[in-house]
């Protein structure tokens, strides 16, 4: 017993600091970030500024906040998150509930059809001509209607549903003289918050944190979502600064890019970092291999 | 004659049944339209690969092409950078990526204290959750020659500041580096339901008989879990060839493109910038198609060697 007690130690004292090393890399990034959105700049590019913040400069969120095409990108993703998640939520659910009824006729081949999709694709330009054929290039549905339901998730909801609702509860509704439509509204929806919940944050976050289809598929700046506009002002002014010191131009955005890049990775990824510890503990119902399966 | 008889009344049931599951077909329907307009519509769009396209002419009405344009791109010059360069990434985030979840995963396994436990749960998905646009962000940002965090702390050490993002040899470390750092935590959860959902009796019975946390830890927990390893290492492998061009275009700039430009980055610019459709999606169903084959004979080894598969 005295060897077992031992051994425990040890193990502890090595899981914990494997632990405290991965949890310090995860965090120190996040942490800099924010200490550094609301410290002087001249200290933060000098790299005094690295434990704590120093010399607080509220200069940088003020001109985020003066900053016309941040606030219109905000609202535009807030409008296609919206949207787009509630959309996909209702249709991933009325397609998983129908796929975990036992004896549907044709449930094999519905199965078939949509994992086909999970392996095989069209690709990109003939998407892009899919898009162009149905108007919805610069069109804002684009940022809604494409990615309706993702196949992956609808297994994952089946599943759920599987697991938590035994079918002996739906026979006996259906007995009552429930519908199937009933039944899903007035039973399985109302039994499934803890999935529905992990769909919201999975859809939500991929809508907040889209930039590709947007950058191909929206020429409208006004129709901007914050992603794209985050591109433009981080990545592309950033790269070219670097490129090119000596364009006075260059100069002058450069300062003022300087004094916000902190601050708008803050504001942009704040919703999503707020949000997604009140899902945590379902995590786990959203990764189910087996789901795969069957 | 009984036969004759039975044929048209388990038909007429079937109908029967269909009629009476009516609503769950409709229910179905949305997502089988969407499905068909948006994942087969585009399947069809394929044939491209196999004509020269114009947009005037349609898909149907332009001229084929045969498998020129395959042909052109596995003679191009360019083929064995962009090979090299998607398999660079992959097969490095794969063998550097791979074990660290699994390794975090165990930590927190056998973790008693809970609130500890919770809170590096917490902090270690935060980063899953930021965009690339943020991730390649912060990557520029830390890492920039003037101001970047990491370019000080060399200077400090008594080093000459790098240009990280310039220097095509540092782009394969910062793309995998600033991957693993983005998902170590979350690809963890899966093993943690995996070694959560392995008895615990198993675990006393070996105690009776002698054996030690580490045995205990390789034989029961690591083999428990090992075919959900398998089947995630299966899936990567499946997409060794899927270097996605989202935050390789972000991380690219015209100094470090030559060990940047990947197999999807070049259908990006050769088909929606640069206007060659049908070259472009070729290139694409060829990446494709190495991939379905790789998945393919992926799981085909594993289930004749472990018994597991994905289908």
């Amino acid at each position: 017993m005295d060897i077992q007690l031992k051994e425990d130690k040890i193990l502890n004292i090595i899981t914990s600091i494997i632990l405290v090393i991965i949890t310090l890399i995860a965090f120190y990034p996040l942490y800099f970030v924010f200490i550094a959105s609301f410290s002087d700049p001249v200290s933060v590019s000098l790299g005094e500024t690295w434990l704590f913040p120093k010399g607080i400069n509220l200069e940088g969120y003020k001109n985020i906040l003066s900053e016309q095409k941040i606030w219109t990108g905000y609202a535009n993703s807030l409008v296609y998150t919206v949207i787009g998640t509630i959309l996909n939520v209702v249709v991933t659910m009325a397609t998983a509930f129908p796929l975990t009824i036992k004896d549907l006729p044709g449930k094999k081949y519905i199965m078939i059809y949509f994992m086909i999709t999970m392996f095989f694709g069209g690709g990109l330009i003939p998407t892009y001509f899919l898009m162009k054929n149905l108007g919805l290039l610069d069109n804002r549905l684009v940022m809604i209607i494409p990615g309706l339901i993702s196949v992956w998730n609808v297994t994952i909801a089946r599943t759920n549903i599987q697991s938590t609702i035994p079918d002996e509860l739906i026979e006996a509704a259906r007995m009552d003289g429930c519908s199937f439509i009933g039944c899903f509204f007035r039973m399985i929806l109302p039994l499934s918050k803890a999935i529905m919940a992990v769909l919201v944050l999975y859809y939500g976050v991929g809508h907040w944190n889209a930039y590709f289809s947007a950058m191909i598929y929206l020429s409208d700046t006004a129709k901007y979502p914050l992603q794209l506009v985050l591109r433009e002002i981080l990545i592309q002014t950033e790269l070219t600064l670097e490129l090119i010191q000596d364009n006075e131009m260059a100069r002058k955005s450069m300062e003022n890019v300087e004094l916000m890049k902190y601050g708008i990775i803050v504001v942009a990824s704040v919703p999503v970092l707020i949000l997604y510890p009140a899902v945590q503990k379902y995590f786990v119902k959203g990764v189910m291999v087996g789901s795969l399966k069957g | 004659m009984t036969e004759k008889k039975s044929l048209p009344s388990t038909r007429r049931r079937k109908w029967k049944k269909i009629l009476e599951y009516k609503q769950l077909y409709f229910l179905l329907l949305p997502a089988v339209i969407y499905i068909a307009i948006f994942c087969y519509q585009p399947m069809y769009g394929l044939v491209m690969a196999f004509k020269n396209f114009s947009p005037l002419d349609g898909i149907w009405g332009s001229p084929w092409a045969g498998l020129n344009h395959f042909q052109r791109f596995v003679t191009s010059p360019v083929f064995f950078d962009i090979l090299k360069n998607t398999l660079t990434l992959s097969i490095y985030s794969l063998v550097a990526g791979f074990p660290l979840p699994i390794v975090l995963a165990f930590a927190l396994h056998y973790t008693r204290n809970k609130y500890f436990k919770k809170t590096v749960q917490t902090i270690t998905y935060a980063p899953h959750f930021l965009s690339v646009v943020v991730i390649c962000s912060l990557c520029l940002i830390l890492f920039s020659p003037r101001t970047g965090i990491v370019n000080t702390a060399i200077e400090k050490l008594g080093n000459e500041r790098i240009f990280f993002m310039a220097e095509p040899k540092y782009f394969k470390h910062i793309y995998v580096w600033s991957g693993i750092w983005q998902n170590c935590g979350w690809n963890s959860i899966i093993y943690m339901a995996a070694l959560a959902g392995i008895d615990q009796s198993i675990h006393e019975s070996a105690m009776i008989d002698g054996a030690n946390q580490l045995q205990r830890m390789w034989y029961i927990d690591f083999m428990g879990i090992l075919p959900t390893i398998v089947v995630l290492l299966i899936l990567n492998t499946g997409s060794i060839m899927s270097v996605g061009y989202e935050k390789v275009l972000l991380l690219q700039n015209s100094l470090n493109a030559e060990a940047s430009e990947v197999i999807s980055t070049y259908v990006y610019k050769k088909g929606v910038v640069g206007g060659e459709y049908s070259f472009s999606t070729a290139v694409g169903l060829f990446n494709s198609l190495i991939n379905f084959i790789l998945l393919f004979s992926v799981n085909m080894i594993s289930r004749k060697l472990n018994d597991v598969s994905l289908w």
